[in-house]
């Protein structure tokens, strides 16, 4: 819940009375061998862009990433602390962590301070017990593991999208493709989700990062 | 006076009277001014989805030779109930042109009465059928002029002499579009992506039909508020086909 002083006149520009958001548009897909994570780039405060290449995708341990949308200031607070657990935790273990342990001290902060927080987070990774694992967790606090899962304001308009589009043993290219193209449909669409596309793929190899400027999105047809 | 969680308001001789009332006369009172109330304000649609549509899909799109319109068959009161599983949101208001509704039922029901005789008048007078956007513009006007009480969208569709194959949204304040294919109702939002990838200008009639069924599929599975069965209508300068695809015939997609 944005808290707002309901001050509509012009001597106040909308930005000074509106939280920071990252009204947005995230996805996560699981593929053999890892998994590909995409976000846009767009952080407002009201109509005001705050950050327009913003990189919603945080390192939380070598090859566990998280994507944010919600509050700013809370994923980015909640981020923090699961970093710094989750960093914790491996050297105890002397081994990579699960992803399963990164989504799950997600859910643990995101339920406990439930009503003090507006995050939806989704955990996405590769460790050697399961391979690529993609968890949500959404405003409220549950987690649930998906093959598939898109989160943020934009999330809304792509769900027809990605249920037709979506096949269980698509290739990395392919995924990439898919998210890269259901983010831009959403952007397109939804006015608080823009800028470029960030994507990046986790596997046992590592972690790839690429940027897909505006004028190389994909394009669909009638415009 | 407050009623609930609601004001009401009431002249100044019904507050008046109403204090002199005690116990069983009061909660008479109180009834019966509820009972007005639910009816006065019947035409409200309380909705959790963004703006004020209430339950449904809907969409008209262009193809080569005609147009295809298309909704969804559920009708719900509040979020949990589902007063119809089949009612036919599909409206005809000449030969070749249809009017699908979002928003109130009421308000729609009303408006496309009145546009019904307002055309048919029309397409009197100029001795030939109504032109697609003379419909649309009769809707306009109503939409416009009585914006304050009513709250319906429409997407109005069909084939006339002069333009062929058209499609008119007129958007709840009144304003008129034509649009080569276009969606409504709250169950739009979950396919906004996925007509705007799918849509290509010039399909057959298989493609718009699939593009069609498709749509109205995916939008049904994501809002509780869309269900039921999935209502078509070809509109062609030959015919106009009526197609319902049942619950059991819709494609079904990678996680049912």
């Amino acid at each position: 819940i944005v808290s707002t002083f309901n001050n509509y006149n012009d001597l106040y520009p909308d930005w000074t009375q509106r939280e920071v958001s990252t009204g947005t548009t995230i996805m996560a897909v699981e593929f053999e061998g890892g998994v590909v994570i995409g976000a846009d780039s767009r952080t407002t405060t009201g109509a005001y862009i705050a950050n327009r290449v913003t990189d919603k995708l945080t390192p939380i341990h070598e090859r566990i990433f998280c994507c944010r949308s919600g509050s700013a200031a809370d994923t980015q607070a909640i981020a923090d602390a699961v970093t710094y657990q989750l960093g914790f935790h491996s050297i105890e273990l002397d081994e990579a962590p699960l992803v399963q342990t990164a989504a799950s001290l997600f859910r643990e902060m995101c339920y406990r301070y439930r009503e003090e927080l507006m995050a939806g987070i989704i955990v996405a990774g590769w460790d050697p017990r399961r391979g690529g694992q993609v968890y949500t967790v959404p405003v409220g606090g549950m987690m649930t593991r998906q093959p598939v899962s898109v989160g943020g304001s934009g999330s809304s308009y792509i769900y027809g999208y990605v249920d037709s589009n979506y096949r269980a043993g698509m290739s990395k290219e392919e995924c990439l493709k898919f998210t890269a193209e259901a983010l831009t449909l959403a952007m397109e669409r939804d006015g608080s989700s823009g800028g470029v596309v960030r994507l990046a793929v986790i596997s046992e190899q590592g972690v790839e990062r690429q940027v897909i400027l505006g004028n190389q999105l994909p394009k669909f047809s009638t415009v | 006076m407050r009623l609930a969680n609601t004001s009401v308001a009431v002249s100044d001789e019904r507050a008046h009277t109403a204090q002199s009332l005690s116990g069983d006369a009061y909660a008479t009172f109180i009834h019966d001014l509820y009972v007005e109330f639910l009816i006065m304000d019947s035409h409200h649609s309380y909705s959790q989805v963004k703006g004020v549509s209430t339950g449904t899909t809907i969409l008209a799109v262009k193809f080569n030779g005609g147009v295809i319109i298309g909704s969804d068959s559920r009708a719900s009161m509040g979020e949990s109930y589902v007063s119809s599983k089949t009612i036919n949101k599909l409206i005809q208001v000449h030969d070749r042109i249809f009017c699908c509704i979002a928003g109130s039922l009421a308000d729609a029901q009303a408006v496309t009465k009145m546009a019904k005789f307002q055309l048919s008048f029309h397409s009197i007078q100029m001795e030939s059928p109504p032109l697609v956007k003379a419909a649309a513009s009769i809707m306009r006007e109503l939409c416009y002029n009585n914006k304050e009480e009513l709250q319906a969208g429409f997407i109005t569709a069909g084939w006339d002499r002069k333009k062929g194959p058209q499609i008119y949204v007129v958007s709840l304040g009144g304003m008129l579009l034509s649009q080569p294919y276009t969606i409504g109702g709250s169950g739009s939002t979950y396919i906004y992506g996925y007509v705007d990838a799918k849509f290509k200008p010039d399909m057959s009639l298989e493609e718009a039909t699939q593009f069609s069924t498709n749509a109205l599929a995916l939008a049904m599975g994501r809002d509780n508020v869309s269900g039921g069965v999935v209502h078509l209508v070809v509109i062609t300068e030959a015919e106009v086909k009526h197609v319902v695809v049942p619950g059991n015939k819709l494609p079904k997609f990678h996680d049912e």
